[in-house]
């Protein structure tokens, strides 16, 4: 019927990017690892896309060491982005795509109803622009049904429970946890050290709370909240639980 | 197409033998093709209760063997029309069970019967695991007590990541069933209440069966404690199987009994 082997489609995607200011190879590994350990996870095998934008004026750029560190730390370089001219011979020796700097407002990426009618046999090649710029969040975990006594539930983004958490269950985030359920169990937020977590649950009747690695047993507790609508969050250094509402 | 039904528990000796005896036994009298099969292979109970252990020659695991087929395992029960039992073998060793053998049993019985009822062994490990992992439909048999609510709680965890229906995004169908329920016992706060242990777990009650007497009796003497009519639980039990079939039906026995005159001014029980 259809013979056609492929169709273009123009698509947004969200891509980390390294905006360099300057480059020595010493210096450049040590910061990115440093920002890698910060959360391996993140970074595992994420695409990039290096920006000399920013970079100061007529420095020079060993393009091949700069991508055999972020090779290293497990970075898939897919781009150089406004190179200046006195790079451009040796970008163009890495044979990654060379794309222009970004025009801000050029937001003309995902608007289906205003693309041209295609009534008429045409074909329309539509390329968008495919780098959005903006600060790479993980998608938040949803969870319709109860999580159970022996049963961990982790999202590397913010984790959202429709549910109860039972006694002997565990949930775990990178980012906030909210419980639309009663919370038996325990809720750990923050786990990578993000101390701006927050938990959020309907009935707090948890085991252990904790943020950022902070945390608080079901004893100490039941002195506020206990089990009525509770958030929690942490001030310097210590957990505050603070009813909804 | 049979709809398979397991009845589960995690802690042990909370009453799945008893219940899957009689609820096999109060389908089968509704008219449906049914078949109650022990997986608790090396106990061999269900046989007992219902009071067929003298017919047992072939058992579940020489049918996974191929060492038998079906009509030679299966007992028909002489009591009640429509009811057959596939017993444990006593003496065989827990591996004999495979996946790949149980699902060739459940796909032939599925041809002709309406009703699989698979009496689980006690725990959460790899025995209760091959139990439900077929399963349509569980029934969570619970004993109004902390541990068994807790592990009735790990089996639903069980039940619902790695049973077949799990694996395809499907859920299995849960119920409630709360066994040997004793309300001047909740009364004194020394058990749970119906309403602690719903809160607790979750799930749409099925049942509540009496702590009775009824039940030891009517084990003794292998008869599934629904056909005893008059007893509390034999009703009980009766109110489950009408429930499972879409029947709403108000719950009973969760108070204490009223004491007549003279119980009152003796002060027995
Ligand atoms: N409603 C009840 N009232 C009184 N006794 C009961 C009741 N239900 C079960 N029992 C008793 O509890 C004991 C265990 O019952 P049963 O064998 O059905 O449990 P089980 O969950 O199958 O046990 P196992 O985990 O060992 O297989 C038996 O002695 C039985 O008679
Ligand atoms: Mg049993």
């Amino acid at each position: 019927m259809n013979d056609a082997s492929f169709q273009l489609k123009g698509s947004a995607v969200s891509i980390v990017v390294i905006e360099l200011y300057q480059f020595s190879v010493d210096s450049f590994a040590e910061q990115l690892g440093q920002k890698v350990r910060q959360a391996p996870q993140f970074f595992q095998q994420s695409p990039v896309v290096i920006s000399l934008e920013k970079l100061t004026e007529d420095q020079p750029v060993d393009f091949t060491a700069l991508l055999d560190i972020c090779r290293e730390f497990h970075l898939q370089p897919m781009a150089l982005r406004a190179v200046p001219e006195h790079l451009v011979a040796a970008a163009r020796e890495t044979h990654l795509a060379l794309i222009p700097a970004t025009q801000r407002n050029d937001t003309e990426l995902e608007t289906p109803q205003a693309e041209p009618a295609s009534s008429d046999t045409q074909p329309e090649v539509v390329v968008k622009k495919i780098v959005e710029e903006r600060l790479v969040r993980r998608p938040t975990k949803v969870i319709t049904r109860p999580v159970r006594s022996g049963q961990q539930v982790y999202s590397d983004g913010d984790l959202v429970v429709m549910a109860q958490v039972s006694a002997g269950a565990e949930v775990l985030a990178d980012g906030d946890i909210h419980i639309y359920g009663t919370l038996r169990g325990r809720a750990l937020a923050g786990v990578q050290g993000d101390t701006n977590a927050k938990i959020f649950c309907q009935n707090l009747s948890a085991e252990l709370i904790a943020i950022a690695g902070n945390f608080i047993l079901s004893d100490s507790l039941q002195e506020k909240c206990w089990q009525d609508a509770a958030y929690i969050s942490l001030e310097e250094d210590s957990l505050q639980v603070q009813p909804l509402s | 197409m049979a709809k398979i039904i397991v009845v589960t528990s995690g802690k042990g000796g909370v009453g799945k033998t008893t219940t899957s005896a009689a609820m096999g036994t109060g389908l089968a009298l509704q008219g449906f093709k049914t078949v109650v099969i022990d997986f608790d292979v090396g106990l061999r109970n269900l046989d007992l209760i219902m009071g067929c252990e003298r017919r047992v020659v072939y058992d579940f695991v020489n049918v996974i063997k191929q060492e038998a087929n079906l009509n030679q395992a299966l007992i028909k029960d002489k009591r009640t029309e429509n009811l057959y039992v596939l017993p444990a073998s006593q003496t065989r060793d827990k591996d004999a069970l495979t996946q790949e053998g149980v699902e060739a049993v459940l796909n032939e019985l599925s041809e002709t019967f309406d009703y699989i009822i698979c009496d689980s062994p006690a725990g959460i490990e790899k025995g209760a695991q091959m139990a439900l992992y077929f399963a349509d439909v569980a029934i969570v048999t619970t004993n109004p007590e902390v541990s068994s609510v807790r592990d009735s709680d790990r089996i639903l965890g069980i039940l619902q990541s790695k049973s077949r229906r799990a694996e395809r995004g499907e859920v299995v169908e849960e119920h409630l069933l709360l066994t040997r329920y004793n309300p001047s016992r909740v009364e004194a706060g020394e058990m749970l209440s119906v309403a602690d242990v719903e809160d607790i777990l979750a799930i749409p009650l099925l049942g509540v069966i009496p702590e009775s007497e009824a039940v030891l009796k009517a084990s003794n003497a292998g008869v599934p404690v629904i056909l005893d009519a008059e007893s509390d639980a034999g009703q009980a039990y009766d109110d489950a199987v009408q429930r499972l079939l879409g029947k709403e039906l108000e719950h009973r026995f969760l108070q204490v009994p009223k004491k007549g005159f003279f119980q009152r001014i003796l002060g027995g029980r």
